[in-house]
């Protein structure tokens, strides 16, 4: 059993950071919230409905996800972030695709070659591709990993900035606990797949 | 040198088979002298192959004067082995035995059946299985290769397939570029041999006719037919296998079942 006993709430807008050791059960949590891993037991409620009644298709637009690399499709930024919109059939306009880029911090790299992007670069296309569905939340599975310094504070400063202006329920996986004490409203422990403290950063984390 | 020793076909082959067997060995001691151990493996293949062709042989010696039904009985026990062996290759991927004989059945089988309707194949059954077992047997290498390429294509790729999930994109969309790669891929070979027929190589059905005394523009002619009829049959196969495999890979909530470790 890799995660066992994890009960929690996001609100809206809100940032949970979910910290533990490594071989925890920290990702295979996250995976299980967008039913990537399908429960043994036990189930997730979006929006009060039980995730197993929504088509896995339309549950993973309302639910984006960004993990530790950026996996880019080969082709162009703008390429990327049409991706998850047309496969519902739908196609973003040019004026959606700025503003997406915009809010990453990427103004005018929409017809880059993704062949050609910094790996801090990459990893913020992967979130404006991730926030082209307009998803109601977002699995971070440790996205600054990856990344140095410089290309974190980046990403950080786009992750504060998704929850803040866009009302977007982040949950965030990491293994840094000053990036889970500056991102995270609230902040979960988790230790062989179960939550065993939960609450303000200060008081989860200074224990 | 050995036509002046053995007289009786039979005592021929077997000294023929001696003597190619010699040439192995010593390649298999050259390479063992060099750290590589090849004694067991090739020693158990080619007693294995040796009984195996000799008992099929046999058994198409019982069958030349029977009904012409038994030829479809024994191209559809080839089928089911050429699926088993070439499932081989796929370990790890769910259902790759149904997988594969239904493609080579699709693939050959069809094939195999429109030709003899159309008489490009004769019907006795001299002709029909040694034709029909070389198009089976193309049929379950491309198979093979393309199972094959698909499965590491896909292991290779857990984070590019699932990130298309997460993005809202169906099991089949996820996996469609290796299911091309893999099709692309198995196909070499095939195409390679159409390409080179001829210049790099003249191969067994052509030689056996000109021994058997056929013209040998006719004999040409019909090694192309029959090099047609393999990459036909081989390309049918690989991709039914392709497509079928690709829904086996995903669970019905479109979760990749195929992972590293699992």
């Amino acid at each position: 059993m890799l995660v066992a006993d994890a009960s929690f709430g996001v609100l809206k807008g809100e940032t949970v950071a979910i910290v533990g050791p490594s071989g925890s059960g920290k990702s295979s949590l996250l995976r299980l919230l967008n039913r990537l891993d399908e429960p043994t037991s036990g189930t997730v409620y979006l929006d009060g409905t039980d995730y197993r009644l929504m088509a896995p298709r339309e549950l993973r637009c309302r639910i984006g996800m960004v993990m530790q690399r950026p996996f880019l499709f080969p082709g162009t930024v703008a390429d990327n972030l049409q991706f998850g919109p047309r496969q519902r059939g739908a196609e973003l306009s040019t004026r959606v695709v700025e503003d997406l880029l915009a809010g990453v911090l990427l103004g005018g790299f929409e017809t880059r070659n993704v062949a050609n992007l910094s790996g801090g670069e990459a990893q913020r296309v992967s979130f404006a591709r991730a926030l082209a569905n307009s998803p109601e939340a977002l699995l971070l599975d440790e996205p600054t990993s990856a990344l140095d310094e410089e290309a974190k504070r980046e990403v950080e400063t786009v992750i504060q900035g998704i929850g803040q202006r866009q009302g977007v329920a982040c949950v965030l996986v990491t293994h840094d606990a000053g990036q889970a004490a500056r991102l995270g409203q609230r902040v979960m422990l988790l230790e062989s797949g179960r939550i065993v403290r939960s609450g303000l950063a200060s008081e989860v984390l200074r224990a | 040198m050995l036509k002046a020793l053995f007289h009786g076909q039979l005592q021929l082959g077997l000294a023929q088979a001696a003597a190619a067997a010699l040439a192995a060995l010593v390649i298999v001691i050259m390479a063992g002298r060099r750290g590589i151990h090849l004694e067991k493996d090739l020693a158990i293949a080619m007693v294995r192959g040796l009984v195996q062709i000799v008992a099929v042989g046999s058994i198409l010696l019982l069958l030349l004067r029977g009904p012409s039904w038994t030829s479809v009985f024994l191209l559809t026990a080839m089928i089911v082995a050429a699926g088993a062996t070439s499932a081989k290759r796929a370990k790890g991927m769910p259902g790759a035995f149904e997988v594969s004989t239904w493609a080579i059945a699709c693939g050959a089988g069809l094939m195999i059946a429109i030709m003899t309707l159309l008489g490009v194949i004769d019907t006795p059954i001299t002709s029909l299985v040694p034709i029909g077992s070389m198009m089976i047997a193309n049929a379950m290498n491309t198979n093979g290769l393309a199972l094959n390429r698909f499965r590491s294509d896909v292991l290779a790729h857990v984070g590019e397939i699932e990130t298309a999930l997460a993005l809202g994109a169906d099991g089949k969309t996820s996996v469609s570029p290796y299911v091309q790669v893999s099709f692309e891929a198995s196909l070499i070979p095939a195409i390679d041999s159409l390409r080179s027929l001829g210049i790099v190589w003249i191969p067994g059905l052509m030689a056996g006719m000109l021994l058997s005394g056929a013209r040998p523009v006719y004999a040409a002619i019909y090694q192309f037919v029959l090099l047609a009829m393999i990459f036909a049959s081989s390309g049918l196969t690989s991709l039914v296998s392709t497509l079928l495999i690709r829904s086996r890979v995903m669970t019905p909530a479109d979760q990749l079942i195929l992972r590293p470790g699992q």
